[in-house]
Parts: C-alpha cells; sequence; structure tokens
C-alpha cells in the first residue's frame, strides 16, 4: 500500500519517497558490547551501509568499557569487506587531562597515539581507559566520504574518558587513511582484553 | 492506528519506525530575555531529558551576557535531588586571536577546569557585552540516564573576550559528572549577571 497525498507520493512499497523530508542523520546500526573481543561493522553485513550512500560516516560512543584495567580503545578500517584491518595512516593526536587529586594536570600534542604511515590501530583515549565499575569512555568519530575511490579518507574524532588514575582525558584525534581504495569496513576493540560493556551506534549523514 | 506498507510498518502506536525519521530530533528552544538562567528540566515544559535519547545536544547561539566579561556556565542535577551541584572533573584549552593580530595562542586554563568541583562548569573565559559580541557553540552530554557510569561531555565555545584589542577565544572543554545517578536536569547561566540574549536549543540523538 501506498501513501498520495495532492498528488505526491508519500511513501510507497515499503519505502518513504525520496523526496520527503526527513531528517539527514539515519541511524544505520548499533552494535552493544557484552564481553566481546571487538565491534565491526561491515557493509552489506547485518544490515550495515557503509558505501557511497552517505557522504560521512558517524560513530558514537557510549561508555566504552574495558574488561582490562588501563587499556586503549582504538579502531581500524578495512578495504576488503573486514578480511584485513590494516589501512595505512597518519594521524595528530592532542589531549587535556585532569587528575581528581589535581596532582597533573595534561596538555598538548600526544605522541605515543600518534600514527605514521602505519597500519597500527588508531588510539582514541589518549592514554587508556580504566575499568573501574563507573569508568568508560565516550566520543564520536566521524569519516568523510569513505567510498571515494580518488581521494584519502580523512576522520576526526572528539571524546573523553575517565583513565584508570582517576583522570578526566579529553582526546581530540585526527588524520586520514592513505588510501584510494574505497573503505567499506570498521573495527573497534580494546588494545588488549574485550570490552566488557559499551555501545556503538554508527550512522550515515546525506 | 498504524501504517504498513508492502510488509514494512512505517509508522506505529504514534511514532515513526525505526530507520524513517532523522536521527537526531529536536526537543525545546530556549530563548534568553534578560534571564538569570535557563534550565532544561525532564518533564517540564516538553522537554526530554531521560533514557529515550543515548545522546543529548545543547548548541548555543548568540549568547549575550549582560555584564561584560562574564564566563558562560553549565551544571546538572541528578534526579531526585536538588540543587545544580553536581561532582565534575573537567579539563580546558584554549586558542586565541587578538582581533589586531598582536598576539595569539594556546594553552590549558586551569582556572576553568574542576577537580570534583560542584560549581558551575565554565565553558569560556570572559565574553565582552559589546552589542554585536556574543558566544557560540555546543556541549554533547553522553548517556545521562546511565545509572551505572559517569557522565561523560564535551564542549565547544567560541566568543570574543574581554580585553582591548578583543581576543576570539576558541575553547574546548571536556570531563565528566562523577556519579552513577541518572541526570535529568541541566542549567545554563552566567558567573555574573544575566543572559541578555541568546538561544540554547535541545535537540536527543537516538
Amino acid at each position: 500500500m501506498g501513501v498520495i497525498s495532492n498528488g505526491t507520493t508519500l511513501l510507497d512499497a515499503g519505502a518513504l519517497d525520496s523526496g520527503v523530508a526527513t531528517g539527514a542523520m539515519t541511524l544505520i546500526k548499533t552494535l552493544t558490547a557484552s564481553s566481546s573481543a571487538n565491534l565491526s561493522f561491515v557493509d552489506g553485513s547485518s544490515s550495515v551501509i557503509f558505501d557511497n550512500t552517505y557522504a560521512e560516516y558517524v560513530f558514537k560512543f557510549y561508555n566504552m568499557h574495558p574488561a582490562t584495567d588501563d587499556k586503549n580503545f582504538q579502531f581500524q578500517t578495512s578495504v576488503d569487506g573486514g578480511s584485513n584491518y590494516g589501512v595505512t595512516a597518519t594521524t595528530t593526536c592532542f589531549r587535556a587531562g585532569k587528575n581528581e587529586d589535581n596532582s597533573t594536570s595534561t596538555f598538548g600534542y600526544f605522541a605515543a597515539d600518534d600514527l605514521t604511515q602505519s597500519t597500527s590501530y588508531q588510539r582514541l583515549d589518549a592514554g587508556r581507559t580504566g575499568n573501574d565499575a563507573d569508568s568508560g569512555m565516550s566520543g564520536t568519530l566521524q569519516i568523510f566520504n569513505p567510498s571515494s575511490t580518488t581521494f584519502v579518507k580523512h576522520f576526526i574524532h572528539d571524546g573523553n574518558t575517565h583513565k584508570s588514575n582517576n583522570q578526566s582525558m579529553h582526546a581530540l584525534v585526527a588524520g586520514y587513511f592513505n588510501t584510494t581504495s574505497a573503505i567499506d569496513a570498521i573495527n573497534f576493540q580494546f588494545a588488549s582484553g574485550n570490552i566488557d560493556s559499551g555501545v556503538i551506534k554508527m550512522y550515515g549523514i546525506k | 492506528m498504524g501504517l504498513i506498507s508492502n510488509g514494512t510498518t512505517i509508522f506505529d502506536a504514534g511514532s515513526m519506525a525505526s530507520g524513517f525519521g532523522g536521527s537526531m530530533t529536536f526537543i525545546k528552544k530556549l530563548t534568553a530575555s534578560s534571564s538569570a538562567t535557563l534550565s532544561f528540566v525532564d518533564g517540564a515544559s516538553s522537554v526530554v531529558l531521560d533514557n529515550t535519547y543515548k545522546e543529548y545536544l545543547f548548541t548555543f547561539n548568540n549568547i549575550h551576557p549582560a555584564t561584560n566579561g562574564a564566563a558562560f556556565t553549565f551544571q546538572a542535577n541528578a534526579a531526585g535531588g536538588s540543587g545544580y551541584d553536581e561532582t565534575i572533573q573537567s579539563t580546558q584549552f584554549q586558542a586565541y586571536h587578538k582581533e589586531d593580530g598582536s598576539a595569539s595562542g594556546k594553552g590549558y586554563n586551569n582556572s576553568n577546569d574542576q577537580v570534583n568541583g560542584t560549581g558551575f562548569q565554565k565553558l569560556n573565559g570572559n565574553i565582552r557585552d559589546d552589542n554585536d559580541a556574543s558566544g557560540a557553540g555546543y556541549l554533547i552530554l553522553f548517556d545521562p540516564s546511565s545509572t551505572t557510569f559517569q557522565k561523560q561531555f564535551v564542549a565547544y565555545m567560541g566568543e570574543p573576550e574581554d580585553g582591548s584589542p578583543a581576543p576570539l577565544a576558541s575553547l574546548h572543554t571536556a570531563g565528566y559528572f562523577n556519579t552513577t545517578a541518572a541526570i535529568d536536569e541541566v542549567q545554563f547561566k552566567f558567573s555574573s549577571g544575566n543572559i541578555d540574549a541568546g538561544d540554547i536549543c535541545l535537540y536527543g540523538i537516538s
């Protein structure tokens, strides 16, 4: 059944007509960790869209909690549908941190968490996340035009974490995957140990 | 009544099915007019600030102080609590550039962070009250309804600050409410004087 209003088709065949105004930010997939080794979003798998449907993809992290104390939350991408996660990246990381006992303030570029034409996973928490019961990392990662076969793939991240030494750590990470191949999968994990809990939501931006 | 097209539910029980609407929902706009405070309280004046959304976004448009050099601030109240005085652990850093080009720089703002403090969190330094001066930016609050985790937040504001010549400041603030209680009220105000003018919009990210 379709719906036509004043001669204009609003919906038909189970989908809204392309001319119907909707929001420009579309939830694609929610993954919830439960002692998970990693969480992956692979185009064409489990209802995930990660292709040229959208020019930008946004990943939201909510309370990513490591099973093992003091571990980095990190990600990598794939150009072969998730068979291999190891695309060459060059990145930057700077951060601001403050301990709950006021013993330490941290501000500046954090070379330990950048990548120089590396295929390693990119850290997103600038100094590791603690696993106290109420600890976690939350933030936002944007990847721009991952399906391009002309340009490198830029990304930016802004997030905050509670470190194992009771420090609030604000991390800003950016860079690019230095490939002209289309990126079609992304993988999130802690540097070691499982993702005890946490939610990652993937959105497409029209 | 619901509507099903070609076997696909389009809407039912008063709401669009998942995937048909946008994921960023406008909730409430408050406009200051010589206002001492602006508050978003779950369940009051059509405000939703509970587990309906995993993330809430506040945008600040032309926030203008009545008093020159006042800082724009925010605090929260936990569900069932009284007073805007939750414990905050936070950081802030900035870049600035004077309008005459005489100085620029970056740095950590020790005076604007909190060490498990219960004061209002400053989102900037000191906004000028010139007629055409104002602050703008956003605040993201992650998973405020969690009763397990701290409540992470990140904010970004830009504004002309007090001084001659005026420096433009770009400020990054982040941290967490160090409580496992759900947060369901957020209040904004200047460190002194009223909010002369400006809009704050609240969005839910689903």
